[in-house]
Order: structure tokens, then C-alpha cells, then sequence
């Protein structure tokens, strides 16, 4: 598909908290809100906003591995939990992983397009920190190939880029890639301290750089990446609607307030692979491409990307798959503020994975909704300019490591 | 010596103790560690977790598995590697639990003296009673088919004693971890002039391994850490029942541990810290290290009183503490024992007052928590001090005398050669007592 056939908008998004170390309401001992509390915020949120559950043809509820932290599947089966209106009305649940929420805004665009729906509530969750870390990573190694698990590290997923960040700083100098992870970091917290959903919102460290720049600790974690490299684990949810033209106006909203997407790419690689380039986000580049074909735009007209930062070297990896940098550049480009909130191409507003938080099966879709604000004005205290002449936002959600990809371009709705 | 080889039987005595339990879990582990190793494969290895009591040693049980756990937990990225060549084990939690089983194999709960007659090595936690210790190394010395070290963990009782007496011929020394020995980093190493050069070659890999911090302590009761803590202790009470004088015995024993905790920035008041070794324990190691000493009375009829009256605090064998001077509701002290009407009262009634009377404390004052882990913290204390000398009220007076007396106590250890030097002095109490600086410093 090189056009969407269709007009499809978003509207109306919502983020819960990204709960977590971090958030002074979170305490690992004490109960804390469930995989039905974030599901029932998020989704009631947006119910409200669009006139309710009786406008709403489908939904669809990401999630990577609830079956595993919560002991739950047949997720979809809470589509009628979050309003009695959604009793009998058809809904689906769908994973690929960190990339899941972005799958489900596939899939509800899909819909959108093939006329099944004229208005989808997407929804993505996860609730992780009912195991310590240890065992959240077994769990979360399930996003690599399961036959790599014995070999890999205790921490698979650092493991992974920690072994990429590795490889980077071998072929392109090890100084200037720590200063552009640091960098990185700087950037997330202080966006995040914009956003009071975000994880990071409280975070009130001095020196960000400092933290950036710790030496990684292999006798305790991985070679190559310290903790603040890594997004922490969070819980949360975040959902938006996915519309119509019709939908739209069965929801009574302005165009004022919608994003419309205007391409979309998906990308999938095979998990039984390594990647065929440590230093690089290949399946990544694809589907930006992918999108930015569709959307036909030049990467000179993004004004702002949410990427998928679960760790910094994926961010800067990112910056190169986009095509902001030459490969081996993206460090220089981090490093002179590009990527900052004031810089040529503002990353990450609200914090990003890092930042914001990465409730897994929500990410995708947190990143939809954070580009949603941005575009309409609606990011609070996290609101960047968005200049005439670079209008449109683009988002990158990762599942695995460079597996399952989804990459969207969007615009405010004229 | 080889070192594998001695750890391949071991007892610990009084296992189920406060110290013993700390004791056997790491040497639990550190066995586990070494049977891990591929060069040791096949190799048998046994630990006996040797005390009277059948019913805590079901306790320690339960103790040893959530520790162990806990530590597998924190070394995951080690342990994947010891068990990388088993291919049933793939995730972490497959491998945790297989490292709480293979350290829980390793021990052998027993009630029986006779299990520890093969042992190479014994560590010794029991009561710290010389007379039983003597009674025990000899019979397991005398029944032992492998000449045994023996490790003991007396805090106070002098090596030689234990060697002459029960006939060891210097294959006995101190090794006195500080409680809780799976936390405290300090082990002090107390040899006799014959101790066995390889017995102490051993405890010190051995402390080494388990990554504790060493200092060596000349052979005379009490050592270095009790040789300080117990004349502090006693400062303390003397100070209190000098208070009490004045006031009521509460608010005076509430003013000495405010001033012991809060004004001289230690983790614990001194009254608390006396409930938290044991009113009990403390009167006996007094009463042991009393007779060696020379124009010095190491005694208080405070702690006699108190033990008489059945007040002895401690602890559970959860760690949760027992009521002694004070009164503790979720580890906070509440009310304060009151020898004369043998209650207690709550502190909440004559706090204000008593800390009226203690005067203004310094503005730069910080709890001990901000300051412990401070790498400034030596700037801020010399400034802290200063401070404090400024005030001129009761509180701040007590204050400085106190840590006055601290640091005499500290030099006079030195001094007697019990501690080779300062800097053993202080690293005992930075590590064993927690202090966030040593006793002698330039600060008063």
C-alpha cells in the first residue's frame, strides 16, 4: 500500500502514571493499582472524551506478557470491563513484544481502512513490577528468542545492547558514545520533569550528565551500559481513539483536536537471527522508510519522534535509521543538542522510554498519544514548538531487539 | 594449606544463634561457592549447624533459605556463569532456586556433639561463657579424628586462655564477626602468640572471600571493638545516673541516648545500642574483661539491677527488638524503662521537657543516615563541632564530653597496644558499630 485509501485520525488520548521506582507514590511493598485499575483509567478516559462506549465499533488491547506477570490472558475480554457499552462489541488482543502498543495502532488503523470500524478505542498495558527485576527479565527475554535465553546474560535485554552499545563504541569511539548516552539521559529526565505522568517526573538529581557517565558495572549488571542507559520497569496504560471521517463526526470532534496519520510502515525481522550489524537499527530503518513513503515527506519536514529508547544506544541508533545522521554520527548529532526539547528535531518530549516510562505493552501507544498532544497543544508544561514548515510528528516502537516494527507519521488534522 | 580441603567439613556451634546463624549462612555459601567451581566438581562438602535447640534450628532453617535466596538474587550474573554447563537450568529463577538448594544441601541441621568430631574446621558461636567454650573444644579435641582450628566468635574472652585450657596448642583464634554478621563488614582476627600461622592464613582468606574488613586485635578481653564499645557504654550510664540525679532516671536516660544518637551523629543512642547487643550480653562481657583489667572497674550496677529485674532486651529471632531500656514499637523507641517503678513510660510525656533542658542544638545538625554515606562528611563534621562548642548548653556540653571520652577510650587502645594503630581503632567503629567517623579525630 503506497496511499492510505482512507482519511484515518487520532483523538483523544490518555496516559495514566507510569508507576515505578521513581514515583514517590510508588513503594515496592505496598499494593499499588492493577492491570484492571490501568485499564479501566485509560480506557474510561478516553471513552469520555469521545461521547462514550456507544460510539465505539471495536477494540483493541495491547499487551506484551501479562500472562507471565499477572498471571493473565484473554486480554481482550476486558474490552466490556471499561464501560458496560462495550458488552458483545468485537475486540482483539495483540503482542509483538516492547513493540505491542504500536501493533495495536496498526490494527485499529487496519480496521479503520477496511471499513470494520469507524471508530476504534486502542489501548495498551502493562503492569511489571509484581516480580523483582531478576525475574522480570526472564520474563522479558521472551522478547528475543527463546533458544538464546540459556546463553544470554541474567539481564537478556541489556545484555543485548549493552552488546550493541559495545560494538557502537568499538567502531566509532568509546568517549564520544558515553557522552552522547549521558546526553541522552539528560534529555529524558528533563523532559520528563515536564510531564507529571511520567516516571521520571520527580527525579530532582543535580547532575545528569554525572549519572549518564558511571561506568557500567559487569561483576553486577552488563558490560556496556550503566542503569541509567535503561528504561525502568513501569506499569501503566495509555489509549487513544483511532477514527474516521465519520468517526469523527459520530464523535462530535473538531479537527482541530485530531492527528491524522499519514503513512504508516511495518517491519518484521526474523527472531531466530542476530542482527546482521550491531551498530545499527536495520528492521528500524525500514519501516521509518516505510512511513515516510507513504506519508510522502522528506525526514527536513519531522518536526518532533518519539523513539524507542529503552536504552540510550537505541535512541542514538535511531537518529542514524531515520537518516538525521550518518552512521557513526548520531553521537555528534545527540551531543550538539539536536535531539533536546529546543534543538533541530525535538526526541522524547515527555521523557520517552527512559523518561516516561515503558510500560511495554503501552509504549507504542504512549508515544502515539504524547505526538497527539504535541501536534494539537495539548502537552501541558512538555509543549515544543511545532514549526509551519516541519508539521509532522513520526513515531518509532521497537519489539525485540530490531524485530517487530512500527513506524507512523502523523499531522494535525486540517 | 589448602584451603578448599579445610572447608570441606566444618561445624559452627550455636548455629542457631544470633551470631552463629549470620556465621553458618555465609560459610554456607562460601562452600556452595567453592563446590560450584569446576575443579571442584564431585567433591563432597558438609556443614553442620550444630546447637541445642532442635526448634531453632528449624527457625535457622527458614533463616538460611531466605538470606541465601535474597544473595542469589543480588549475584544472578555469576551464578548463570557457575551453572552455564547445565542445560535444565535457563532462566534466573531456574537458577536461584537451584543455588538455594545446592547451598541448603550443603548443611546439616544436628542437635549432636558428635557430628563435628570429622570436621577440619569449627567456628564457635555459643554463649560467651569461657567455661562451656573450654568444656566443648575439648571434648570435640579430644574425640576429633582430624585435629580441628577452632574458630571462636568470643567478643571478649582472651585466646590464650581458651587454648591452655582446653589444649589446643595454638590451633585456636579469634575470629569475631560483629552482629549481623551477614551485614557487619568487620571481622576481628585475634591471634594468640601460637596460633598457628596457617590457621590465620585461612581466617584471613576465608574473611577475605566472604568480603569482610579485617583488623587485627592483640590478644586481651574484650579486643578492639568491645575494649571501646563497653568503657562507651559505661560513660553512658555513668553520665545518665549523674543526670539522674537532677532528673527523673527516664528523662535521664532519654537525654544520654538523644545525646549519643542524635548530638554525636551515631546511628543508635547508647541505651538503644546496649538493648540491641543484650542488657545480659553486655553485663557478662564486662564481667569477663573486668578481671583483666588494671585501675579500671568495668562494672555497673545498672545492668545488675536491670538483668534482676528481668529487663534484658536483645533480640528476636526475626531481628526484631526485644524491650530493654527502651520500649520499641516497630524498631522506634516509645517509653523508657523506669527501674524504680518498673514500667515504662512514654517518652512523648517529658520529651519537650528534657529537650528544653538539653538547650538548642547545632542549626548544622544532620541525622546520621545524611551524613554516613557523605564523601564531605569530613568538612562538615570539623564545622559541625565547632558548632557545637559555640552552643554552651547542657546538651551540647554532655555532647562533647561524651566524644571526648570516646576518643580517650580509642587512644588508650592504641596506647595498650590492643589496636596496632588509630586507624584500626576507627575502622572498627566505621564498620563494625556503623559510625559515620571513627573515634579519634581532630574534630574536638
Amino acid at each position: 500500500m503506497t496511499k492510505l485509501r482512507r482519511k484515518v485520525y487520532m483523538v483523544a488520548g490518555y496516559n495514566t502514571i507510569s508507576m515505578g521506582t521513581g514515583r514517590k507514590e510508588f513503594h515496592p511493598k505496598k499494593p499499588r493499582p492493577d492491570l484492571e485499575d490501568y485499564i479501566k483509567e485509560a480506557g474510561q478516559a478516553v471513552l469520555k472524551m469521545i461521547g462514550g462506549a456507544k460510539n465505539v465499533d471495536e477494540t483493541v488491547i495491547g499487551n506484551f506478557i501479562g500472562a507471565l506477570f499477572n498471571r493473565q490472558a484473554n486480554m481482550a475480554a476486558f474490552a466490556p470491563m471499561i464501560d458496560e457499552g462495550l458488552r458483545y462489541k468485537p475486540a482483539i488482543r495483540v503482542e509483538g513484544a516492547c513493540g505491542t502498543g504500536a501493533l495495536a495502532l496498526a490494527t485499529g488503523i487496519k480496521s479503520i481502512l477496511a471499513e470494520t470500524a469507524e471508530v476504534a478505542l486502542i489501548l495498551g498495558v502493562e503492569v511489571q513490577n509484581t516480580v523483582k527485576a531478576m525475574y522480570g527479565a526472564d520474563i522479558l527475554a521472551a522478547a528475543g528468542w527463546a533458544k538464546e535465553r540459556k546463553t544470554g546474560h541474567a539481564y537478556f535485554f541489556p545484555g543485548k545492547f549493552s552488546d550493541r552499545s559495545k560494538a557502537y563504541a568499538e567502531k566509532f569511539g568509546a568517549d564520544k558514545t558515553r557522552a552522547a548516552m549521558a546526553k541522552w539521559y539528560q534529555n529524558a529526565i528533563e523532559n520528563a520533569r515536564l510531564c507529571p505522568t511520567a516516571q521520571e517526573f520527580h527525579n530532582n538529581t543535580n547532575d545528569l550528565i554525572a549519572c549518564g557517565m558511571n561506568k557500567p558495572n559487569p561483576k553486577g549488571f552488563v558490560d556496556s551500559l550503566n542503569f541509567f542507559d535503561c528504561s525502568k520497569v513501569s506499569d501503566g496504560a495509555s489509549a487513544i481513539a483511532i477514527v474516521s471521517e465519520e468517526g469523527l463526526k459520530r464523535c462530535g470532534i473538531s479537527k482541530k483536536d485530531a492527528v491524522e496519520i499519514i503513512g504508516f510502515g511495518q517491519a518484521e525481522e526474523d527472531i531466530t537471527k542476530p542482527p546482521a550489524d550491531h551498530t545499527k537499527l536495520s528492521t528500524t530503518k525500514v519501516a521509518v522508510e516505510k512511513a515516510m513513503q507513504m506519508a510522502g515527506i522528506t525526514k527536513e519536514q519531522i518536526g518532533t519522534v518519539e523513539c524507542h529508547d529503552c536504552f540510550t544506544i537505541a535512541g542514538i541508533m535511531a537518529t542514524e535509521a531515520i537518516g538525521f545522521a550518518e552512521h557513526g554520527k548520531g553521537p555528534d548529532f545527540v551531543i550538539e543538542g539536536n535531539t533536546s526539547r529546543t534543538g533541530s528535531v525535538p526526541f522524547n518530549t515527555t521523557g520517552g522510554l527512559i523518561g516516561w516510562g515503558h510500560p511495554t505493552g503501552a509504549t507504542g501507544v504512549h508515544q502515539a498519544v504524547t505526538i497527539w498532544e504535541q501536534l494539537t497543544g495539548k502537552a501541558g508544561d512538555a509543549q515544543i514548538e511545532i514549526k509551519p514548515e516541519k508539521p509532522y510528528g513520526l513515531t518509532i516502537n521497537m519489539g525485540g531487539d530490531d524485530k517487530s516494527l512500527v513506524s507512523i507519521v502523523y499531522k494535525r488534522a486540517e | 594449606m589448602n584451603y578448599t580441603e579445610k572447608l570441606q567439613n566444618v561445624s559452627v556451634l550455636g548455629a542457631a544463634g544470633k551470631m552463629g546463624s549470620g556465621i553458618l549462612l555465609l560459610t554456607a555459601m562460601e562452600m556452595a561457592d567453592l563446590s560450584l567451581k569446576p575443579e571442584n566438581k564431585g567433591k563432597h562438602f558438609v556443614l553442620n549447624a550444630m546447637d541445642v535447640s532442635s526448634e531453632a534450628l528449624l527457625g535457622l532453617m527458614k533463616y538460611v533459605k531466605a538470606q541465601v535466596l535474597k544473595a542469589a538474587e543480588k549475584k544472578i550474573v555469576g551464578l548463570r556463569d557457575f551453572y552455564a554447563d547445565r542445560e535444565d537450568l535457563i532462566n534466573n529463577s531456574e537458577i536461584i532456586n537451584q543455588y538455594v538448594e545446592d547451598v541448603l544441601f550443603i548443611i546439616r541441621p544436628t542437635t549432636v556433639l558428635e557430628a563435628t568430631y570429622e570436621s577440619s574446621v569449627i567456628f564457635e558461636a555459643i554463649k560467651e561463657d569461657p567455661a562451656l567454650k573450654v568444656k566443648i573444644f575439648k571434648q570435640i579435641n579430644e574425640n576429633s579424628k582430624t585435629k580441628p582450628w577452632f574458630c571462636t566468635n568470643t567478643s571478649s574472652i582472651p585466646i590464650n586462655e581458651l587454648d591452655s585450657k582446653a589444649g589446643l596448642n595454638g590451633r585456636v583464634l579469634g575470629v569475631h564477626f560483629y552482629n549481623p554478621p551477614a551485614i557487619q563488614k568487620l571481622v576481628e582476627i585475634i591471634k594468640t602468640d601460637k596460633t598457628e600461622a596457617d590457621l590465620v592464613e585461612f581466617a584471613n582468606t576465608f574473611s577475605k572471600n566472604l568480603k569482610k574488613i579485617v583488623v587485627p586485635s592483640a590478644d586481651f578481653a574484650g579486643f578492639v571493638g568491645n575494649g571501646h564499645f563497653m568503657r562507651d557504654a559505661l560513660h553512658g550510664i555513668k553520665e545518665a545516673e549523674e543526670l539522674a540525679k537532677k532528673y527523673s532516671f527516664t528523662e535521664a536516660v532519654y537525654m544520654m541516648n538523644k545525646i549519643s544518637q542524635e548530638y554525636l551523629i551515631r546511628p543508635m543512642g547508647i541505651f538503644q545500642l546496649i538493648d540491641y547487643v543484650g542488657i545480659d550480653v553486655c553485663q557478662y562481657i564486662m564481667s569477663v574483661m573486668n578481671p583483666y583489667l588494671k585501675d579500671e572497674d568495668l562494672h555497673s550496677s545498672l545492668l545488675d539491677k536491670m538483668i534482676e529485674i528481668g529487663v534484658r532486651g536483645g533480640q528476636n529471632f526475626d531481628g526484631s527488638q526485644k524491650d530493654g531500656f527502651l520500649k520499641y514499637d516497630k524498631g522506634r523507641p516509645v517509653a523508657i524503662y523506669d527501674v524504680n517503678k518498673k514500667s515504662y513510660m512514654n517518652i512523648a510525656d517529658f520529651q519537650a521537657k528534657c529537650d528544653a533542658e538539653l538547650g538548642k542544638m547545632a542549626d548544622s545538625v544532620k541525622p546520621w543516615k545524611a551524613v554516613v554515606g557523605d564523601k564531605g562528611k569530613d568538612d562538615y563534621l570539623k564545622g559541625y563541632y565547632n558548632d557545637l562548642k559555640t552552643l554552651k548548653a547542657m546538651g551540647s556540653e554532655l555532647a562533647i564530653k561524651y566524644a571526648k571520652r570516646s576518643k580517650e577510650i580509642g587512644l588508650k587502645l592504641v596506647a595498650d597496644k590492643v589496636a596496632n594503630n588509630y586507624n584500626d581503632v576507627n575502622t572498627v567503629l566505621l564498620t563494625g558499630f556503623f559510625h559515620a567517623y571513627g573515634p579519634i579525630n581532630d574534630y574536638i
